[in-house]
Protein backbone atom coordinates (compact mmCIF):
# COMPACT_ATOMS: atom_id res chain seq x y z
CA UNK A 1 0.00 0.00 0.00
CA UNK A 2 2.55 2.25 0.86
CA UNK A 3 4.02 2.47 -2.60
CA UNK A 4 0.40 3.58 -3.98
CA UNK A 5 0.78 7.60 -4.19
CA UNK A 6 -2.09 9.66 -1.92
CA UNK A 7 -4.36 10.66 -4.84
CA UNK A 8 -4.63 6.87 -6.14
CA UNK A 9 -5.10 5.66 -2.62
CA UNK A 10 -8.07 7.97 -2.14
CA UNK A 11 -9.09 7.10 -5.41
CA UNK A 12 -9.16 3.40 -4.72
CA UNK A 13 -11.19 4.59 -1.41
CA UNK A 14 -13.85 6.23 -3.29
CA UNK A 15 -14.57 2.70 -5.64
CA UNK A 16 -14.44 0.77 -2.44
CA UNK A 17 -17.28 3.18 -0.71
CA UNK A 18 -18.90 3.03 -3.93
CA UNK A 19 -19.12 -0.71 -4.61
CA UNK A 20 -20.39 -1.05 -0.74
CA UNK A 21 -22.96 1.24 -1.81
CA UNK A 22 -24.14 -0.84 -4.60
CA UNK A 23 -24.54 -3.50 -2.69
CA UNK A 24 -26.19 -2.09 0.20
CA UNK A 25 -28.94 -0.44 -2.50
CA UNK A 26 -29.37 -3.03 -4.43
CA UNK A 27 -28.27 -6.56 -2.11
CA UNK A 28 -31.96 -6.37 -0.40
CA UNK A 29 -33.43 -6.78 -3.82
CA UNK A 30 -31.04 -9.98 -4.80
CA UNK A 31 -32.03 -11.45 -1.53
CA UNK A 32 -36.03 -11.06 -1.85
CA UNK A 33 -36.09 -11.78 -5.44
CA UNK A 34 -33.93 -15.53 -4.63
CA UNK A 35 -36.28 -16.16 -1.62
CA UNK A 36 -39.56 -15.28 -3.83
CA UNK A 37 -38.06 -18.47 -5.90
CA UNK A 38 -37.62 -20.60 -3.03
CA UNK A 39 -39.74 -23.02 -1.41
CA UNK A 40 -40.81 -23.03 2.24
CA UNK A 41 -37.95 -25.27 3.09
CA UNK A 42 -35.33 -23.84 1.12
CA UNK A 43 -35.84 -20.13 2.70
CA UNK A 44 -36.02 -21.73 6.24
CA UNK A 45 -32.66 -23.39 5.58
CA UNK A 46 -30.99 -20.30 4.29
CA UNK A 47 -29.39 -22.30 1.92
CA UNK A 48 -28.10 -20.55 -1.26
CA UNK A 49 -28.05 -23.39 -3.52
CA UNK A 50 -32.02 -24.66 -4.16
CA UNK A 51 -34.26 -25.54 -6.92
CA UNK A 52 -36.41 -22.46 -8.35
CA UNK A 53 -39.83 -22.61 -8.47
CA UNK A 54 -42.90 -20.36 -9.46
CA UNK A 55 -45.13 -21.50 -6.64
CA UNK A 56 -44.81 -18.47 -4.53
CA UNK A 57 -46.02 -16.47 -7.82
CA UNK A 58 -48.30 -18.58 -8.70
CA UNK A 59 -50.06 -18.25 -5.04
CA UNK A 60 -49.84 -15.23 -4.73
CA UNK A 61 -51.41 -14.33 -7.97
CA UNK A 62 -53.52 -16.91 -8.90
CA UNK A 63 -54.76 -18.75 -5.38
CA UNK A 64 -58.19 -18.07 -4.09
CA UNK A 65 -56.57 -17.47 -0.43
CA UNK A 66 -55.34 -14.56 -2.27
CA UNK A 67 -56.49 -10.73 -2.86
CA UNK A 68 -53.83 -9.77 -5.02
CA UNK A 69 -55.19 -9.29 -8.37
CA UNK A 70 -58.42 -7.50 -7.40
CA UNK A 71 -55.77 -5.23 -5.53
CA UNK A 72 -53.89 -4.84 -8.52
CA UNK A 73 -57.65 -3.73 -10.11
CA UNK A 74 -58.28 -1.70 -7.11
CA UNK A 75 -54.64 -0.04 -7.23
CA UNK A 76 -55.03 1.30 -10.98
CA UNK A 77 -58.37 2.34 -10.70
CA UNK A 78 -57.68 4.27 -7.89
CA UNK A 79 -54.30 5.90 -8.73
CA UNK A 80 -55.61 6.05 -12.48
CA UNK A 81 -58.32 8.14 -11.75
CA UNK A 82 -56.65 10.13 -8.69
CA UNK A 83 -53.73 11.22 -11.19
CA UNK A 84 -55.93 12.42 -13.81
CA UNK A 85 -58.15 14.97 -11.31
CA UNK A 86 -54.87 15.86 -9.61
CA UNK A 87 -53.37 16.84 -13.27
CA UNK A 88 -56.43 18.71 -14.54
CA UNK A 89 -57.01 20.49 -11.31
CA UNK A 90 -53.57 21.11 -10.16
CA UNK A 91 -52.83 22.50 -13.51
CA UNK A 92 -55.00 25.04 -13.74
CA UNK A 93 -54.16 26.27 -10.02
CA UNK A 94 -50.97 26.75 -10.76
CA UNK A 95 -51.22 28.79 -13.99
CA UNK A 96 -53.99 30.64 -12.25
CA UNK A 97 -51.38 31.07 -9.52
CA UNK A 98 -48.39 32.02 -11.96
CA UNK A 99 -50.65 33.90 -14.46
CA UNK A 100 -53.32 35.63 -13.15
CA UNK A 101 -52.44 38.91 -10.59
CA UNK A 102 -54.41 37.27 -7.76
CA UNK A 103 -53.85 39.18 -4.37
CA UNK A 104 -50.84 38.48 -2.23
CA UNK A 105 -53.06 37.10 0.10
CA UNK A 106 -54.56 34.61 -1.83
CA UNK A 107 -51.49 32.96 -3.55
CA UNK A 108 -49.70 33.18 0.01
CA UNK A 109 -52.40 32.13 1.80
CA UNK A 110 -52.92 28.67 -1.21
CA UNK A 111 -49.31 27.81 -1.05
CA UNK A 112 -48.84 28.07 2.51
CA UNK A 113 -52.12 26.00 3.36
CA UNK A 114 -50.52 23.38 1.10
CA UNK A 115 -47.25 23.21 2.69
CA UNK A 116 -48.98 23.21 5.87
CA UNK A 117 -51.18 20.30 4.93
CA UNK A 118 -48.29 18.78 3.38
CA UNK A 119 -46.08 18.80 6.83
CA UNK A 120 -49.47 17.11 9.04
CA UNK A 121 -49.08 13.34 9.22
CA UNK A 122 -51.85 12.28 7.48
CA UNK A 123 -53.00 9.93 10.12
CA UNK A 124 -53.72 12.84 11.98
CA UNK A 125 -56.75 13.68 8.86
CA UNK A 126 -57.80 9.85 8.56
CA UNK A 127 -60.25 9.96 11.73
CA UNK A 128 -62.27 13.06 10.61
CA UNK A 129 -62.33 11.35 6.67
CA UNK A 130 -63.42 8.15 7.82
CA UNK A 131 -66.74 10.07 10.15
CA UNK A 132 -67.33 12.28 7.20
CA UNK A 133 -67.26 9.17 4.38
CA UNK A 134 -69.25 7.19 6.79
CA UNK A 135 -71.60 9.82 6.93
CA UNK A 136 -71.98 10.19 3.26
CA UNK A 137 -72.06 6.81 2.66
CA UNK A 138 -68.70 6.48 0.61
CA UNK A 139 -66.61 4.23 3.30
CA UNK A 140 -65.03 1.56 1.90
CA UNK A 141 -65.66 2.84 -1.86
CA UNK A 142 -62.81 3.47 -4.62
CA UNK A 143 -63.90 6.97 -4.40
CA UNK A 144 -63.30 7.88 -1.02
CA UNK A 145 -59.39 6.61 -1.52
CA UNK A 146 -59.39 8.39 -4.92
CA UNK A 147 -60.97 11.84 -3.45
CA UNK A 148 -58.05 11.59 -0.37
CA UNK A 149 -55.41 10.62 -2.61
CA UNK A 150 -56.30 13.57 -5.09
CA UNK A 151 -55.66 15.83 -2.07
CA UNK A 152 -53.10 14.98 -0.95
CA UNK A 153 -50.82 14.81 -4.15
CA UNK A 154 -52.37 17.90 -5.00
CA UNK A 155 -49.67 20.03 -3.47
CA UNK A 156 -46.72 18.05 -5.00
CA UNK A 157 -48.72 18.95 -8.62
CA UNK A 158 -49.49 22.72 -7.59
CA UNK A 159 -45.50 23.48 -7.04
CA UNK A 160 -44.17 21.31 -9.77
CA UNK A 161 -46.03 22.28 -12.34
CA UNK A 162 -45.84 26.18 -10.81
CA UNK A 163 -41.82 25.90 -11.24
CA UNK A 164 -42.66 24.34 -15.02
CA UNK A 165 -44.73 27.55 -15.76
CA UNK A 166 -42.00 30.44 -14.24
CA UNK A 167 -39.87 28.88 -16.61
CA UNK A 168 -41.84 29.79 -19.79
CA UNK A 169 -40.37 33.17 -20.78
CA UNK A 170 -43.39 35.36 -20.83
CA UNK A 171 -43.13 36.87 -24.36
CA UNK A 172 -44.54 33.86 -25.93
CA UNK A 173 -47.89 34.26 -24.11
CA UNK A 174 -48.14 37.41 -24.74
CA UNK A 175 -47.08 37.10 -28.57
CA UNK A 176 -50.07 34.88 -28.65
CA UNK A 177 -52.41 37.31 -26.51
CA UNK A 178 -51.09 40.17 -29.31
CA UNK A 179 -52.06 37.94 -32.48
CA UNK A 180 -55.82 37.77 -30.94
CA UNK A 181 -55.40 34.53 -28.84
CA UNK A 182 -57.91 34.25 -25.91
CA UNK A 183 -56.64 33.56 -23.04
CA UNK A 184 -57.80 30.31 -23.15
CA UNK A 185 -56.69 28.99 -26.53
CA UNK A 186 -53.18 31.14 -25.19
CA UNK A 187 -52.92 28.13 -22.53
CA UNK A 188 -54.51 25.26 -24.22
CA UNK A 189 -52.46 25.97 -27.19
CA UNK A 190 -49.27 27.77 -26.28
CA UNK A 191 -48.28 27.02 -22.62
CA UNK A 192 -49.58 24.06 -22.39
CA UNK A 193 -47.74 22.16 -24.86
CA UNK A 194 -44.47 23.79 -23.24
CA UNK A 195 -45.22 22.15 -20.26
CA UNK A 196 -45.78 18.19 -21.30
CA UNK A 197 -42.22 17.24 -19.20
CA UNK A 198 -43.87 18.54 -16.14
CA UNK A 199 -47.39 16.86 -16.65
CA UNK A 200 -45.41 13.72 -16.95
CA UNK A 201 -43.06 14.79 -13.73
CA UNK A 202 -46.55 15.48 -11.86
CA UNK A 203 -48.41 12.40 -13.45
CA UNK A 204 -45.51 9.79 -12.63
CA UNK A 205 -45.35 11.24 -8.74
CA UNK A 206 -48.81 11.56 -7.99
CA UNK A 207 -49.44 7.68 -9.44
CA UNK A 208 -46.92 6.30 -7.75
CA UNK A 209 -47.52 7.74 -4.43
CA UNK A 210 -51.35 7.14 -5.01
CA UNK A 211 -50.13 3.32 -6.22
CA UNK A 212 -47.76 2.97 -3.08
CA UNK A 213 -50.24 5.29 -0.27
CA UNK A 214 -50.70 2.66 2.91
CA UNK A 215 -52.26 4.47 5.95
CA UNK A 216 -54.93 6.06 4.28
CA UNK A 217 -56.61 2.82 2.50
CA UNK A 218 -55.82 0.56 5.52
CA UNK A 219 -58.44 2.67 7.16
CA UNK A 220 -61.09 3.91 4.48
CA UNK A 221 -61.39 0.68 2.71
CA UNK A 222 -62.27 -3.14 3.48
CA UNK A 223 -61.30 -6.50 1.90
CA UNK A 224 -63.18 -6.00 -1.54
CA UNK A 225 -62.11 -2.66 -2.30
CA UNK A 226 -58.13 -2.97 -0.41
CA UNK A 227 -55.25 -1.75 -2.74
CA UNK A 228 -52.05 -3.78 -3.20
CA UNK A 229 -50.14 -1.89 -0.33
CA UNK A 230 -52.94 -3.01 2.15
CA UNK A 231 -52.77 -6.82 0.94
CA UNK A 232 -49.24 -7.35 0.82
CA UNK A 233 -49.49 -5.75 4.64
CA UNK A 234 -51.81 -8.73 4.94
CA UNK A 235 -49.44 -11.42 3.62
CA UNK A 236 -46.58 -10.09 6.49
CA UNK A 237 -49.74 -9.97 8.70
CA UNK A 238 -51.34 -13.56 8.91
CA UNK A 239 -51.44 -15.96 11.73
CA UNK A 240 -48.88 -17.85 9.76
CA UNK A 241 -46.59 -16.28 7.99
CA UNK A 242 -46.28 -17.13 4.61
CA UNK A 243 -42.55 -16.15 3.74
CA UNK A 244 -41.84 -17.16 0.04
CA UNK A 245 -45.43 -15.16 -0.96
CA UNK A 246 -44.73 -12.28 1.23
CA UNK A 247 -41.58 -11.99 -0.90
CA UNK A 248 -43.74 -12.55 -4.25
CA UNK A 249 -46.06 -10.19 -3.08
CA UNK A 250 -43.58 -7.10 -2.84
CA UNK A 251 -41.98 -8.00 -5.73
CA UNK A 252 -44.67 -7.89 -7.69
CA UNK A 253 -46.28 -5.01 -6.01
CA UNK A 254 -42.61 -3.09 -6.44
CA UNK A 255 -42.81 -3.52 -10.52
CA UNK A 256 -45.43 -0.84 -11.73
CA UNK A 257 -44.03 2.01 -9.75
CA UNK A 258 -40.69 0.90 -10.73
CA UNK A 259 -41.14 0.48 -14.27
CA UNK A 260 -43.18 4.01 -14.39
CA UNK A 261 -40.71 5.84 -12.64
CA UNK A 262 -37.53 4.45 -15.40
CA UNK A 263 -39.85 6.30 -17.77
CA UNK A 264 -40.41 9.34 -15.63
CA UNK A 265 -37.29 9.94 -14.42
CA UNK A 266 -36.10 12.38 -16.52
CA UNK A 267 -38.55 14.35 -16.26
CA UNK A 268 -38.54 14.71 -12.49
CA UNK A 269 -34.93 15.40 -12.16
CA UNK A 270 -35.43 18.09 -14.38
CA UNK A 271 -38.54 19.33 -12.14
CA UNK A 272 -36.78 18.76 -8.86
CA UNK A 273 -33.65 20.64 -9.59
CA UNK A 274 -35.64 23.63 -11.12
CA UNK A 275 -37.93 23.65 -8.20
CA UNK A 276 -35.74 23.39 -4.92
CA UNK A 277 -31.97 23.91 -6.22
CA UNK A 278 -31.98 26.60 -8.25
CA UNK B 1 -71.44 33.13 -39.18
CA UNK B 2 -74.18 30.50 -38.77
CA UNK B 3 -77.16 31.01 -35.78
CA UNK B 4 -76.44 27.45 -34.27
CA UNK B 5 -72.92 28.19 -33.54
CA UNK B 6 -73.58 31.41 -31.57
CA UNK B 7 -74.67 29.76 -28.05
CA UNK B 8 -71.59 28.32 -28.01
CA UNK B 9 -69.68 30.82 -28.69
CA UNK B 10 -70.82 32.75 -25.79
CA UNK B 11 -70.23 29.69 -23.55
CA UNK B 12 -66.49 30.28 -24.50
CA UNK B 13 -66.40 33.78 -24.23
CA UNK B 14 -67.69 33.38 -20.58
CA UNK B 15 -65.28 30.81 -19.94
CA UNK B 16 -62.70 33.10 -21.34
CA UNK B 17 -63.59 36.34 -19.09
CA UNK B 18 -63.76 34.08 -15.96
CA UNK B 19 -60.69 31.65 -16.87
CA UNK B 20 -58.83 33.55 -13.99
CA UNK B 21 -61.38 32.29 -11.31
CA UNK B 22 -62.30 29.22 -12.55
CA UNK B 23 -58.93 27.69 -12.94
CA UNK B 24 -58.14 28.48 -8.81
CA UNK B 25 -62.11 27.16 -8.07
CA UNK B 26 -61.62 23.22 -8.36
CA UNK B 27 -58.13 23.23 -5.77
CA UNK B 28 -59.29 25.77 -3.62
CA UNK B 29 -62.82 23.22 -3.31
CA UNK B 30 -60.65 20.78 -3.00
CA UNK B 31 -58.41 21.68 -0.16
CA UNK B 32 -61.47 22.93 1.48
CA UNK B 33 -63.92 19.94 1.40
CA UNK B 34 -61.03 17.61 2.40
CA UNK B 35 -58.47 19.88 4.37
CA UNK B 36 -60.20 22.18 5.81
CA UNK B 37 -63.33 20.73 6.87
CA UNK B 38 -61.64 18.01 8.21
CA UNK B 39 -59.43 19.91 10.46
CA UNK B 40 -62.47 21.67 11.90
CA UNK B 41 -64.07 18.60 12.61
CA UNK B 42 -61.11 17.50 14.72
CA UNK B 43 -62.18 20.92 16.72
CA UNK B 44 -65.20 19.73 17.39
CA UNK B 45 -64.29 15.91 17.63
CA UNK B 46 -61.44 16.87 20.37
CA UNK B 47 -64.48 18.02 22.64
CA UNK B 48 -66.74 14.65 22.11
CA UNK B 49 -67.36 11.01 22.79
CA UNK B 50 -67.84 9.12 19.77
CA UNK B 51 -70.14 5.78 19.91
CA UNK B 52 -71.53 3.66 17.06
CA UNK B 53 -74.53 1.79 18.62
CA UNK B 54 -76.63 0.13 16.11
CA UNK B 55 -74.57 1.62 12.88
CA UNK B 56 -74.99 4.95 14.06
CA UNK B 57 -72.91 7.27 15.71
CA UNK B 58 -73.78 9.11 18.68
CA UNK B 59 -71.79 12.23 19.78
CA UNK B 60 -71.63 13.69 23.46
CA UNK B 61 -69.67 16.86 25.24
CA UNK B 62 -67.21 15.62 26.99
CA UNK B 63 -64.22 17.90 26.79
CA UNK B 64 -62.61 16.66 29.97
CA UNK B 65 -62.88 12.72 29.46
CA UNK B 66 -60.41 13.03 26.39
CA UNK B 67 -58.07 15.04 28.73
CA UNK B 68 -58.05 12.47 31.07
CA UNK B 69 -57.45 10.46 28.88
CA UNK B 70 -54.50 12.17 27.44
CA UNK B 71 -53.28 12.56 31.43
CA UNK B 72 -53.37 8.62 31.65
CA UNK B 73 -51.63 7.51 28.14
CA UNK B 74 -48.97 6.16 29.77
CA UNK B 75 -47.31 5.27 25.92
CA UNK B 76 -47.14 9.15 24.72
CA UNK B 77 -44.01 9.79 27.08
CA UNK B 78 -42.19 6.81 25.13
CA UNK B 79 -43.99 7.62 21.92
CA UNK B 80 -42.30 11.30 22.12
CA UNK B 81 -39.19 10.52 23.09
CA UNK B 82 -39.24 7.14 20.08
CA UNK B 83 -40.13 9.74 17.54
CA UNK B 84 -37.63 12.54 18.09
CA UNK B 85 -34.93 9.86 18.69
CA UNK B 86 -35.98 8.27 15.25
CA UNK B 87 -36.08 11.41 13.55
CA UNK B 88 -32.96 12.93 14.61
CA UNK B 89 -30.72 9.82 14.26
CA UNK B 90 -31.88 8.42 10.79
CA UNK B 91 -31.77 12.15 9.44
CA UNK B 92 -28.79 12.88 10.78
CA UNK B 93 -26.65 9.33 9.21
CA UNK B 94 -29.13 10.14 5.67
CA UNK B 95 -27.63 13.10 5.55
CA UNK B 96 -24.27 11.94 5.82
CA UNK B 97 -24.34 8.79 3.95
CA UNK B 98 -26.44 11.44 1.07
CA UNK B 99 -23.61 13.95 0.94
CA UNK B 100 -20.91 11.29 0.71
CA UNK B 101 -22.87 9.29 -2.04
CA UNK B 102 -23.65 12.56 -4.21
CA UNK B 103 -19.74 13.57 -3.22
CA UNK B 104 -18.39 10.27 -4.75
CA UNK B 105 -20.60 10.06 -7.35
CA UNK B 106 -20.85 13.96 -8.84
CA UNK B 107 -16.75 13.10 -9.11
CA UNK B 108 -16.93 9.78 -11.11
CA UNK B 109 -15.83 10.65 -14.97
CA UNK B 110 -18.04 8.06 -16.34
CA UNK B 111 -21.18 6.35 -15.36
CA UNK B 112 -22.78 8.91 -13.53
CA UNK B 113 -26.25 8.26 -15.05
CA UNK B 114 -26.61 4.47 -14.27
CA UNK B 115 -25.19 4.76 -10.90
CA UNK B 116 -27.90 7.36 -10.03
CA UNK B 117 -30.74 5.28 -11.63
CA UNK B 118 -29.63 2.75 -9.67
CA UNK B 119 -29.23 4.79 -6.28
CA UNK B 120 -33.10 5.61 -6.47
CA UNK B 121 -34.24 2.22 -6.94
CA UNK B 122 -35.05 2.54 -2.91
CA UNK B 123 -37.53 5.15 -3.11
CA UNK B 124 -39.67 4.02 -5.56
CA UNK B 125 -40.61 0.43 -3.62
CA UNK B 126 -43.84 0.59 -1.95
CA UNK B 127 -42.71 1.55 1.77
CA UNK B 128 -45.16 -1.63 2.69
CA UNK B 129 -43.26 -3.89 0.41
CA UNK B 130 -40.16 -2.52 1.93
CA UNK B 131 -41.59 -3.34 5.67
CA UNK B 132 -42.43 -6.85 4.04
CA UNK B 133 -38.82 -7.50 2.67
CA UNK B 134 -36.82 -6.14 5.88
CA UNK B 135 -39.63 -8.35 8.40
CA UNK B 136 -37.87 -10.89 6.04
CA UNK B 137 -34.01 -10.17 6.01
CA UNK B 138 -34.78 -9.55 9.91
CA UNK B 139 -36.20 -13.02 10.57
CA UNK B 140 -34.06 -14.55 13.72
CA UNK B 141 -33.81 -17.46 12.03
CA UNK B 142 -32.95 -17.59 8.79
CA UNK B 143 -32.75 -13.97 7.53
CA UNK B 144 -29.90 -12.26 6.24
CA UNK B 145 -28.36 -9.97 8.56
CA UNK B 146 -28.17 -13.22 11.10
CA UNK B 147 -26.58 -14.78 8.78
CA UNK B 148 -24.11 -12.32 8.30
CA UNK B 149 -23.54 -12.14 11.90
CA UNK B 150 -23.11 -15.87 11.64
CA UNK B 151 -20.40 -15.66 9.12
CA UNK B 152 -18.22 -13.59 11.49
CA UNK B 153 -19.52 -15.78 14.82
CA UNK B 154 -21.88 -13.95 16.25
CA UNK B 155 -24.93 -14.83 17.92
CA UNK B 156 -28.22 -14.90 16.24
CA UNK B 157 -29.89 -11.68 17.65
CA UNK B 158 -33.48 -10.69 17.83
CA UNK B 159 -33.92 -7.48 15.38
CA UNK B 160 -37.26 -6.62 15.95
CA UNK B 161 -38.42 -8.75 18.70
CA UNK B 162 -36.01 -7.12 21.11
CA UNK B 163 -36.92 -3.60 23.32
CA UNK B 164 -33.44 -2.07 23.20
CA UNK B 165 -32.51 -3.51 19.01
CA UNK B 166 -36.44 -2.84 17.80
CA UNK B 167 -36.05 1.35 17.58
CA UNK B 168 -32.92 0.90 15.96
CA UNK B 169 -33.58 -2.19 12.86
CA UNK B 170 -36.91 0.36 12.23
CA UNK B 171 -34.08 3.43 11.71
CA UNK B 172 -31.91 0.69 9.56
CA UNK B 173 -34.72 0.12 7.33
CA UNK B 174 -35.68 4.14 7.04
CA UNK B 175 -31.73 5.06 6.22
CA UNK B 176 -31.79 2.67 3.24
CA UNK B 177 -35.13 3.81 1.97
CA UNK B 178 -33.99 7.41 2.37
CA UNK B 179 -30.73 8.01 1.41
CA UNK B 180 -31.48 7.68 -2.25
CA UNK B 181 -33.73 10.66 -1.58
CA UNK B 182 -30.91 13.19 0.23
CA UNK B 183 -28.74 11.44 -2.87
CA UNK B 184 -31.09 12.62 -5.40
CA UNK B 185 -30.92 16.65 -3.99
CA UNK B 186 -27.57 17.12 -3.00
CA UNK B 187 -26.53 15.64 -6.11
CA UNK B 188 -28.22 17.64 -9.05
CA UNK B 189 -26.98 20.73 -6.75
CA UNK B 190 -23.12 19.19 -6.79
CA UNK B 191 -22.99 18.61 -10.71
CA UNK B 192 -24.52 22.55 -10.66
CA UNK B 193 -21.31 23.53 -8.94
CA UNK B 194 -19.41 25.87 -10.53
CA UNK B 195 -16.54 24.50 -11.66
CA UNK B 196 -14.23 27.82 -11.97
CA UNK B 197 -14.64 28.42 -8.25
CA UNK B 198 -13.54 25.13 -7.23
CA UNK B 199 -10.58 24.99 -10.14
CA UNK B 200 -9.72 28.27 -8.66
CA UNK B 201 -9.50 27.58 -4.82
CA UNK B 202 -7.29 24.46 -6.33
CA UNK B 203 -5.17 26.50 -8.12
CA UNK B 204 -4.35 28.16 -5.32
CA UNK B 205 -3.24 25.42 -3.38
CA UNK B 206 -6.53 24.35 -1.23
CA UNK B 207 -5.98 20.72 0.13
CA UNK B 208 -9.14 18.24 -0.43
CA UNK B 209 -10.03 18.89 3.09
CA UNK B 210 -9.93 23.00 2.93
CA UNK B 211 -11.86 22.55 -0.47
CA UNK B 212 -14.60 20.73 0.58
CA UNK B 213 -14.98 22.08 4.27
CA UNK B 214 -14.67 26.19 2.87
CA UNK B 215 -16.11 26.08 -1.03
CA UNK B 216 -17.64 23.34 -1.60
CA UNK B 217 -20.22 22.77 1.75
CA UNK B 218 -20.80 26.20 1.96
CA UNK B 219 -22.17 26.33 -2.03
CA UNK B 220 -23.97 23.29 -1.07
CA UNK B 221 -25.85 25.00 2.00
CA UNK B 222 -29.08 25.66 -0.13
CA UNK B 223 -29.82 21.94 -0.87
CA UNK B 224 -28.63 20.74 1.80
CA UNK B 225 -31.47 22.94 3.82
CA UNK B 226 -33.97 21.96 1.35
CA UNK B 227 -32.98 18.50 1.84
CA UNK B 228 -32.93 18.25 5.60
CA UNK B 229 -35.98 20.42 6.29
CA UNK B 230 -38.24 17.77 3.56
CA UNK B 231 -36.76 14.72 5.02
CA UNK B 232 -37.27 15.94 8.60
CA UNK B 233 -40.78 16.35 7.47
CA UNK B 234 -41.27 13.32 6.19
CA UNK B 235 -39.49 11.07 9.02
CA UNK B 236 -42.02 12.62 11.39
CA UNK B 237 -44.93 11.04 9.38
CA UNK B 238 -43.69 7.70 9.35
CA UNK B 239 -46.08 5.16 9.84
CA UNK B 240 -45.74 1.92 6.93
CA UNK B 241 -42.49 0.35 8.11
CA UNK B 242 -43.05 0.87 11.25
CA UNK B 243 -46.52 -0.59 11.14
CA UNK B 244 -45.35 -3.75 9.28
CA UNK B 245 -41.76 -4.34 10.92
CA UNK B 246 -42.50 -4.64 15.19
CA UNK B 247 -46.48 -2.97 15.24
CA UNK B 248 -44.72 -0.91 17.60
CA UNK B 249 -43.73 -3.37 19.89
CA UNK B 250 -41.67 -5.16 21.99
CA UNK B 251 -44.15 -2.61 23.85
CA UNK B 252 -44.09 0.75 22.80
CA UNK B 253 -40.07 0.72 22.42
CA UNK B 254 -40.93 1.44 18.59
CA UNK B 255 -43.92 3.22 18.78
CA UNK B 256 -43.76 6.26 16.95
CA UNK B 257 -46.44 9.62 16.60
CA UNK B 258 -48.22 8.54 13.37
CA UNK B 259 -48.89 4.33 14.69
CA UNK B 260 -49.87 5.83 17.78
CA UNK B 261 -52.17 7.94 16.17
CA UNK B 262 -53.90 4.74 14.17
CA UNK B 263 -53.58 2.78 17.41
CA UNK B 264 -55.70 5.51 19.43
CA UNK B 265 -57.95 6.41 16.14
CA UNK B 266 -58.56 2.78 14.62
CA UNK B 267 -57.88 -0.21 17.36
CA UNK B 268 -58.92 1.79 20.46
CA UNK B 269 -61.87 3.52 18.53
CA UNK B 270 -60.56 6.62 20.66
CA UNK B 271 -62.36 8.80 17.80
CA UNK B 272 -62.47 11.65 20.59
CA UNK B 273 -59.11 11.58 21.96
CA UNK B 274 -57.58 10.30 18.63
CA UNK B 275 -58.86 14.04 17.74
CA UNK B 276 -57.29 16.12 20.41
CA UNK B 277 -53.60 14.04 20.23
CA UNK B 278 -54.12 14.97 16.00
CA UNK B 279 -55.30 19.21 17.04
CA UNK B 280 -52.10 18.80 19.38
CA UNK B 281 -49.80 17.15 16.73
CA UNK B 282 -51.08 19.69 14.07
CA UNK B 283 -50.37 22.34 16.38
CA UNK B 284 -46.90 21.07 16.88
CA UNK B 285 -45.77 20.37 13.29
CA UNK B 286 -47.16 24.10 12.45
CA UNK B 287 -45.16 25.81 15.66
CA UNK B 288 -41.79 23.69 14.11
CA UNK B 289 -42.69 24.67 10.58
CA UNK B 290 -42.73 28.41 11.63
CA UNK B 291 -39.90 28.29 13.63
CA UNK B 292 -37.93 27.04 11.04
CA UNK B 293 -39.21 29.51 8.61
CA UNK B 294 -38.03 32.02 11.24
CA UNK B 295 -34.49 30.77 11.81
CA UNK B 296 -33.78 30.32 7.87
CA UNK B 297 -34.89 34.22 7.56
CA UNK B 298 -32.40 34.82 10.25
CA UNK B 299 -29.81 32.44 9.80
CA UNK B 300 -30.12 34.23 5.73
CA UNK B 301 -29.52 38.01 6.92
CA UNK B 302 -26.42 37.27 8.72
Amino acid sequence: MSRLSAATRAALLGWLMLGLALVVVVGPFLWIAVASFKQPIAILSGTWSFTPTLDNYADVLLSKRSDFLAGMRNSLIVATVSTAIVLVVGTLAAYSLHRFAWARWVTLGFLSWTLAFHMIPVLTLVGPWYLAFKQLGLYDTRLALILTHVSVNLPMAVWLMMSFFKDIPPEIEQAALVDGCHPLSAFWCVVLPLVVPGLIAAGVLAFVFSWNEFSIALNLVSQTNATVPVVVAKFAQDYEIQHGQMAAASILATIPALALMVFGQRFIVQGLTMGSVK
Amino acid sequence: MSRPGAPRRGIVEALNRTFRHWSLLPAVLVFALLTAYPIVNLLRMAVSTIEFREGREIWSFTPLRNWDLLLADSALGPVVFNTIVFVVVAVAIEMVAGLALALLIGGLTRGKAIMRTLMIIPILVPPVAIGSMFKLMFNHDFGVFNQILGYVGIAPVSWLGSTSLALLSVIIVDVWHWVPFIFLILFAAVEGLPKEVLEAARVDGATRWQLLRRVTLPLLMPALTVALVFRAILAFKTFDEVYLLTGGGPGTSSELLSLHLYKVFFEQNQLGYGALLSVFTIVGVLSLMVLARWLTQRWSLR
